[in-house]
């Protein structure tokens, strides 16, 4: 009998010719629709199964794309350091003492240190970042007034739209010029061009000489910070012009009392040569700064550890999903199998009457395989169906990004498939192995 | 002139015995016959005398635990399944007395169910089995399913699907069984008429009056020949 069953096998798939198949489908197919209601409810299972993994691998393949490019934004060679209000002095400050000038932040001899003392660092893009009001004649807009360096737009992978960028000859020369975000062009001015034109910050004037990129895609945190609220109006002048007109202390107006601060920087990017040597770099600067400064009034945000984290964040999110994806399968599988197991003992008599007329073995076995691939592939098809439709929806609906990767419905399809070969071989070869003349005698 | 030609079918002590827990059931002990080309059979005795357990090994739906069985020249007590299977499909024609049809099936596609595994292409299918719907007197039905017909017109269904691959013997298992004295007798001239062109019949039977229209009438008792009479 074993020395048999290799000869079993390959006229199985003897059977699989392409007349013999196709009238074994048309047999499968209307066999199937006699009970149609009961075949729709078995592969309900594998279409959920199916629908919800591409749905969700598309949704969490969107996500975290987006999370990806705002990283990759930042910079993958940079690092970045921000100047934070150390947590004590916070509470000091919000009692109110009225004169109280508060010190902190990264300042011009820590970015002269890094510059000096760590090796593979290219290009350091300080930036003092202060809150206030942009006029232009009568119109006003609240925004962040930065001042920085001319290689900000390279660093930042943050382009200019018009016009240009203040040069090293602007800043050298403390020019009064600004780079306006291009979110607030619009408010500032409505009916004209900007370039050339002149705005006014704290009685200062300034000429307009270029506007950046509509920035969506910069990061959320890179925007102004304590307020939580996100502005996305900022205005670049040269950090010189800065030094200038704002000196190094800073004056707050806020619920009735004044409070000073006073920073030298409040970010500064770093730039490593190489990508490999960001980690290096990044721990070498956290040492640095460690010794220099008494309180923790800065923080580190390194894009690279950060994209690495969110890679294996993803890692993670497919593994729980994959692991899900083979749960709902088995289940969907176990289903289809019940119900050909139950369908195989209803059929017992026509199973003995084919017998009885000719049919072989491996005739019975390929006659209920044949259904359940057939059950088991419309469930996949239809899950997958609808799993390519649902993140359209969730698109449209709600706005979020979904990205269908190609491989994820072939995949699920061919699963779905094989689950119909592996929860059918049981049931077919119970049918197969029933004697003909009990299952003639069968009622 | 039947003794002249070689036998179509021979039995050789064939015996068949079930094992029911510690109990042995002998249902057939030692059946010695030949069956020769154009022979109408009947075989009758008390119930659980073996009728059916030699029909199924003359079948091919059962292997006999000991003996011979040639059909056809071929030794089939040593076939494995799927050359039984073969021989079924190729050799012979059942007729059973509950008709046995496939309910969701509809007339032709019944009778074309044996030529479905002998290979044969779905035309040349088709083609004989509305033959042989015709030939059964059910050219009008072809379409019909099986729930939409009389008992007796589904039975000429199921002879005209043992018809369809051109056996060597068919057999049938109390054919009348289920049917009124009427559509009974009308199944009977169907295989009068069948035997007169030349097919041999190996019909079970508990009616005298259904022994007497054969030529040859086999008394079974205990799983043993108790007599063979030609007539
Ligand atoms: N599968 C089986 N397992 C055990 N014993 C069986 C089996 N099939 C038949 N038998 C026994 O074999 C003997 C012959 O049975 P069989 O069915 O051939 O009788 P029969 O002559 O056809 O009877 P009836 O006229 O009632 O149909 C009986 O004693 C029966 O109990
Ligand atoms: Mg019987």
């Amino acid at each position: 009998m074993s020395a048999n069953k290799p000869m079993k096998w390959r006229k199985l798939f003897e059977g699989l010719s392409p007349g013999r198949m196709r009238r074994t489908l048309r047999l499968g197919l209307r066999s199937l629709w006699l009970h149609r209601l009961r075949s729709l409810l078995t592969v309900l299972g594998i279409v959920f199964g199916v629908c919800s993994v591409i749905a969700m691998l598309a949704i969490g393949e969107g996500a975290s794309y987006e999370a990806q490019e705002q990283i990759k934004n930042l910079g993958s060679q940079n690092i970045i350091l921000r100047s934070i209000k150390p947590p004590e002095e916070q509470k000091v400050s919000d009692k109110g003492s009225q004169s109280y000038v508060l010190q902190y932040g990264l300042t011009y001899t820590d970015v002269q240190r890094i510059r000096s003392t760590i090796p593979g660092v290219t290009v350091v893009l300080p930036a003092r970042n202060i809150r206030d009001y942009v006029w232009r004649i009568s119109r006003r807009v609240d925004c962040e007034v930065v001042g920085t360096v001319p290689w900000y737009p390279e660093m930042r992978n943050h382009e200019v739209a018009q016009g240009r960028f203040f040069t090293e000859a602007d800043m050298q020369g403390r020019s009064s010029v600004c780079v306006l975000s291009a979110e607030m062009v619009p408010a500032l001015f409505p009916m004209e061009s900007p370039l050339g034109q002149h705005v006014r910050v704290a009685g200062n004037y300034y000429q307009v000489i270029g506007v950046m990129q509509p920035a969506s895609r910069v990061v959320k945190n890179d925007e102004a910070q304590e307020s939580g609220k996100t502005v996305l109006n900022r205005m670049f002048i040269p950090l010189e012009t800065a030094k200038l007109r704002y000196g190094e202390v800073l004056m707050r107006r806020r619920s009735g009392s004044f409070e000073a601060e006073r920073v030298q920087l409040h970010e500064v990017t770093i730039k490593v040569a190489s990508l490999e040597d960001v980690a290096g770099v990044a721990e070498a600067i956290r040492t640095v700064l460690e010794r220099n400064h008494k309180k923790k009034d800065y923080e580190i945000v390194v894009p690279l550890e950060l994209l690495k984290r969110a890679e294996r964040t993803k890692q993670i999110f497919n593994i729980v999903l994959g692991s899900i994806a083979a749960i709902s399968l088995l289940v969907g599988g176990i289903g289809i199998m019940n119900i050909m197991l139950a369908s195989v003992t209803e059929r017992t008599r026509e199973i003995g009457i084919r017998r009885a007329l000719g049919a072989r073995r491996h005739d019975i076995i390929s006659q209920f395989l044949v259904e359940t691939v057939l059950l088991s592939g419309a469930g996949g098809l239809l899950g997958v169906l609808l799993g390519v439709a649902i993140p359209f929806i969730v698109t449209y609906a709600a706005g979020m990004k979904t990205i269908i990767t190609l491989w994820a419905p072939l995949l699920a399809f061919t699963i779905s498939a094989l689950i119909g070969v592996v929860f059918g071989l049981y049931p077919a070869f119970r049918a197969a192995n029933m004697d003909p003349v009990e299952a003639l005698r069968h009622e | 002139m039947n003794a002249v030609a070689d036998p179509i079918l021979q039995f050789q002590n064939v015996e068949k015995t079930y094992q029911m827990g510690a109990v042995k059931v002998l249902a057939l002990r030692g059946v010695t016959f030949d069956v020769f080309p154009g022979d109408y059979i009947s075989i009758m005795g008390p119930s659980g005398c073996g009728k059916s357990t030699l029909l199924n090994v003359l079948g091919c739906l059962d292997r006999p635990t000991a003996g011979d069985y040639l059909l056809g020249g071929e030794n089939v007590s040593g076939m494995d399944d799927d050359a039984l299977s073969a021989v079924r499909g190729s050799r012979l024609g059942f007729v059973f007395q509950s008709y046995n049809l496939i309910q969701q099936l509809t007339v032709l596609e019944n009778i074309e169910i044996p030529l479905y595994y002998q290979g044969i292409s779905e035309e040349e299918s088709r083609e004989r089995a509305r033959q042989l719907a015709m030939r059964v007197g059910l050219a009008d039905r072809l379409e019909h399913k099986p729930f939409e017909l009389s008992g007796g017109q589904q039975q000429r269904v199921a002879i005209a699907r043992a018809l369809v691959n051109d056996p060597l013997l068919i057999l049938a298992d109390e054919p009348t069984g289920n049917l009124d004295s009427v559509s009974g007798l009308e199944i009977l001239r169907l295989f009068d008429e069948l035997n007169r062109q030349g097919k041999a019949l190996i019909m079970v039977t508990h009616d005298n009056s259904v022994s007497n229209r054969s030529s040859r009438s086999i008394r079974l008792r205990d799983g043993n020949i108790e007599s063979d009479v030609r007539q």
